[in-house]
């Protein structure tokens, strides 16, 4: 890509119009003496506050490329630019600190740590960040009210429901402020009524424009998102709605 | 902000270690008992070897000590009554020293001479020490009443004398004994100051279990003679000794050993047989030092083995601890966090851990000291230095036994770490 074609990529806030941008991803495993093409050639781009829902049965790779998108690991091959910048010239700490400041992560079994409160646990990321007490405090009360937890701070992970959890698990992937949020299967382990619960408030962070790229394989929480990509084979199958993703 | 962030590990990290109180306290035990003996020994030995050291503070390090010695030989002759023991230091020795030794600054003629004496209505036994008015700056005799001997003593050869003050109790006497005269044998001294008795174990002066009389050395030939007769149960014992002792006092230190090997040469030759033994309280002083560094390897190697034990126990429980909390941190690294900081949160654990062992181990440290001068009677001096080697080593070994989990912990692949149920 030449200097050119990349200034005309820029937005005036000197972001890159596409947040995220695969080109010809591989990721190969070994099992044994077995090749395992988890991926096998996976081009597509995300633009800025898009709600993508990546469907396909198991094993189709869409687990593969949350993690990859997710910077939890490295395509065998291609490139991978997350807002203009190379990915893939990143080191172990470059990667950490991708995911501490750009990335929230919403997992299907929630990943709270259980020996820590509500409130140590939102604060995990404003930790790392940096933050001192006083103001990872503030933000953490601002996240856990928005998250309908404002009193619960003080609770343990195993003393909430699971909807609760899954949003004090929503809240910490928002304390760092991402333009983008992953979720794994957000309500795989959730009753469908809370289910609803959650995907209405992933919903509302869409609205007020984040990027969610969210893994399911259920056809009435992919229709959620505005797009949806259906992966089979480690390919991408097809590609409905949505305006930005291509194969 | 970089020592908040310490501070909040460090928080966390007890955080951690409170959740399972029974298995940490078990984990540190180690830790415990090695902290608690390198502090209990090191203390017993630095108690005993204080206790030998004082012992040589008190004969003076830059002193040698020579004193005469009856030989195996004359004592069987002397029995026979057909010989007269002839042993013993010499005026002349004492000469020669005064003018061959440059490095001696004090030589100091001693004779020692049992009389019984007679103070009033009071009869005692006395020793008489007869000596010259530099004994005083030899050995530490503090005065308490009156004065000691001077050299305008022994110009005028003068019959006083200064009394022990164990001695001057005996006597009923303070500050009334002096002025007054003793009867010691047939001659009358005059009483001119009471010293202080101090307990010397060693060459100088056995215990003042009896009275000291320290009188001009002029005076104590002149009255006296340089023969000794004992009367024993009808049998009479002869014996000729000029001088029982020299205290020899050196200049400094260093002059010591050299001195001493001089004086040895010195008196090989002018001594045909070794009627004679010297000590060296600076050799004894040595020896002890010596003994004290060996002693403290031997400890130390005990100690060590314990640590080591206390570390690898330490080191399994962390390695339990980073498998049991996998999930934990997959997701810390999910959220951001770095290996070094997976790394740092991990050693402050250990070191937390392997700390407040120390910390515990010291208290038992103090505690042991205690007891075994309580009810052993043995003294004990538990050095400052300990203390803080103590928790040194503590924290060492959490750092080099926490290092390794702390390392597994971070090279974990968040991916596979997060799946871990």
């Amino acid at each position: 890509m030449s200097a050119a074609n990349k200034e005309s990529d820029m937005q005036d806030d000197g972001r890159s119009k596409t947040l995220v941008r695969f080109d010809d991803v591989r990721k190969v495993y070994q099992m044994g003496t077995a090749e395992v093409r988890a991926l096998d050639g996976v081009s597509l781009s995300f633009g800025w506050g898009s709600f993508w829902a990546i469907m396909g049965p198991s094993g189709s790779g869409k687990s593969t490329l949350l993690n990859l998108l997710g910077c939890l690991d490295r395509p065998s091959s291609g490139r991978y630019e997350f807002d203009g910048r190379d990915v893939g010239t990143l080191n172990d700490d470059g990667l950490s600190e991708l995911r501490l400041r750009e990335l929230g992560f919403i997992f299907q079994s929630f990943n709270l740590i259980p020996q820590l409160t509500v409130q140590e646990n939102i604060e995990l990321p404003l930790y790392y960040l940096g933050w001192d007490q006083s103001r990872s405090l503030q933000r953490a009360k601002e996240l856990a009210e928005e998250v309908g937890l404002g009193d619960r701070l003080s609770h343990r992970p195993m003393e909430l429901s699971g909807g609760q959890q899954q949003r004090v698990a929503i809240a910490r992937s928002l304390a760092n402020d991402p333009p983008i949020l992953l979720a794994d299967e957000p309500t795989g382990n959730l009753d469908s009524a809370t289910g609803t619960q959650i995907l209405e408030l992933l919903g509302k962070l869409h609205q007020r424009g984040k990027t969610i790229i969210m893994v399911t394989h259920e056809e009435d929480i992919a229709s959620y998102a505005t797009g949806q990509l259906h992966m089979l084979d480690g390919v991408i199958d097809r590609v409905e709605g949505g305006t930005d993703a291509s194969n | 902000m970089h020592q908040i962030r310490v501070v909040r590990n460090i928080l966390l990290g007890i955080k951690n270690l409170l959740l399972h109180k029974l298995r940490s306290l078990l984990t540190v035990l180690g830790v415990v008992f090695g902290v608690g003996s390198v502090i209990a020994m090191l203390s017993v030995g630095e108690g005993a070897s204080q206790e030998a050291l004082e012992q040589i503070r008190k004969l003076g390090s830059n002193n040698i000590i020579l004193t005469a010695v009856k030989l195996a030989e004359d004592e069987a002759a002397s029995a026979r009554h057909i010989h007269m023991g002839i042993y013993g230091l010499r005026y002349e020795d004492v000469l020669q020293i005064r003018e061959t030794m440059s490095a001696v600054t004090r030589t100091v003629p001693v004779k020692h001479i049992r009389k019984k004496g007679r103070l009033g209505e009071r009869s005692l036994e006395l020793r008489i020490v007869g000596t010259t008015p530099d004994w005083f700056g030899v050995v530490d005799r503090s005065i308490t009443v009156g004065r000691i001997l001077s050299e305008h003593d022994f110009e005028q050869r003068a019959a006083v004398c200064v009394l022990t003050e164990y001695g001057a109790r005996r006597l009923l006497a303070t500050e009334h004994t002096v002025g007054e005269s003793i009867r010691i044998g047939g001659n009358y001294f005059k009483i001119i100051g009471i010293v202080q008795s101090e307990q010397v174990s060693g060459a100088i002066q056995t215990p003042d279990l009896e009275v000291d009389a320290y009188i001009p050395l002029n005076i104590a030939r002149e009255f006296y003679g340089d023969m000794i007769v004992r009367r024993t149960a009808g049998s009479r014992e002869r014996e000729f000794v000029e001088l029982h002792q020299i205290l020899v006092q050196v200049g400094s230190d260093e002059q010591v050993e050299a001195t001493a090997a001089a004086l040895k040469a010195m008196l090989e030759r002018s001594h045909k047989k070794k009627d004679y033994r010297m000590n060296v309280p600076l050799a004894l002083r040595r020896a002890a030092e010596q003994t004290k560094r060996t002693f403290n390897i031997v400890l130390g190697s005990i100690a060590g083995i314990s640590l080591l034990v206390g570390g690898i126990g330490i080191m399994n429980i962390m390695l339990a601890s980073v498998t049991e909390r996998t999930r934990e941190i997959g997701i810390r690294r999910a959220i951001g966090a770095k290996r070094r900081q997976i790394i740092g949160q991990f050693l402050v654990e250990t070191v937390v851990l392997s700390s407040v062992g120390g910390v515990i181990g010291i208290g038992i440290g103090l505690l042991f000291p205690w007891l075994i001068t309580q009810f052993a009677g043995m003294p004990t001096i538990v050095p400052g230095y300990s203390i803080a080697l103590s928790l040194g080593i503590s924290v060492g070994v959490g750092l080099i036994f926490g290092l390794y989990p702390a390392i597994r912990a971070a090279k974990l692949d968040p991916i596979v770490a997060l799946r871990h149920e």
